[in-house]
């Protein structure tokens, strides 16, 4: 998994509606990438529907969230409509399981990403790493805001 | 109430089948039973509104009777059924109208899902037992 202090690899995939978006999209703001095995798996909704219901408070303190996933961005599409979320999720498709490897987040076994998630900063440097033991544990909100006031102090 | 003992916490959300499949056996436990509202409007978007409706309710006495109506009947939940469990319930239905609105409520309701999230909720039902 990568780590604090090291650079985020750089990214580009497509978003549920079919957009590219790459991580120099968000030079000059913090970003939480949010590795999740599969759209529509019980343990990924919850996960979602909770980051969703505290999306705001996270956008005060000035970081942005978006979900990376293996589905593709079909799949994408019709898990936020279920969710009723509005975090972009990404389609790590093809090649598939690239960005996740490229951030230590991919389990080869599974043919997924383990439930990951990465902090990086306004110029593009890992600030901070949260990987579950298992792709069943989900980090919560609390992990984030615990997370968000460590690095700020 | 449900229920006497020790002190069971429920995170709970009153439009989640889960919740709604686990709350006979909750209730059953031998626990004091302390409710705290945790609606993911995202999933269940009539849920703020539900809980609403538990928390104004209530404010007249009758909490856990509304929470095992809303859990026992779950496909009838637009306002006109919440009349009827209101009036089923001998409840003051304008009072009702008045307090599920407010502020209090609304802020009682957003006090406990935000204790669930620093508490670290990650779905419901979410159980603790204090010590």
């Amino acid at each position: 998994m990568i780590a604090a202090g090291e650079p985020a690899p750089d990214f580009t995939l497509r978003d549920q509606d079919g957009e590219k978006v790459s991580l120099t999209d968000y030079r000059g703001r913090k970003l939480l990438l949010v590795f999740y095995p599969l759209d529509f798996s019980p343990v990924c909704s919850d996960q979602l529907s909770i980051y969703q219901e505290v999306k705001p408070q996270i956008a005060e303190k000035g970081v942005e969230l978006v979900g990376i996933s293996v589905d593709h961005g079909f799949a994408h599409k019709a898990f936020q409509e279920k969710l009723g979320i509005d975090t972009p999720l990404l389609a790590d498709f093809e090649p598939k399981g690239e960005v996740a490897r490229a951030y230590g987040a991919y389990i080869e076994k599974a043919g997924h990403a383990n439930r990951s998630l990465v902090l990086i900063d306004e110029e593009g440097t890992v600030e901070w790493v949260h990987e579950s033991p298992t792709p069943l544990e989900i980090p919560g909100a609390n992990v984030i805001f615990d997370a968000l006031a460590s690095v700020e102090a | 109430m449900c229920g006497e003992g020790e002190l069971l916490i429920v995170y709970a959300d009153l439009a989640c089948p889960h919740c709604a499949a686990a709350w006979l056996e909750i209730c059953a436990r031998p626990a004091r039973l302390a409710f705290r509202h945790f609606p993911v409007a995202s999933k269940h978007p009539r849920s703020p509104a539900l809980h609403a409706a538990a928390e104004a309710a209530g404010l007249q006495g009758r909490f856990f009777e509304m929470v095992d109506s809303l859990y026992a009947d779950r496909g009838r939940v637009d306002d006109p059924h919440l009349w009827e469990r209101v009036e089923a319930l001998g409840l003051d239905l304008e009072r009702f109208e008045v307090d599920r609105r407010s502020e209090t409520v609304k802020a009682r309701v957003r006090r406990d899902f935000e204790s669930g999230i620093r508490g670290g909720v990650t779905g419901t039902p979410a159980l603790y037992s204090p010590g």
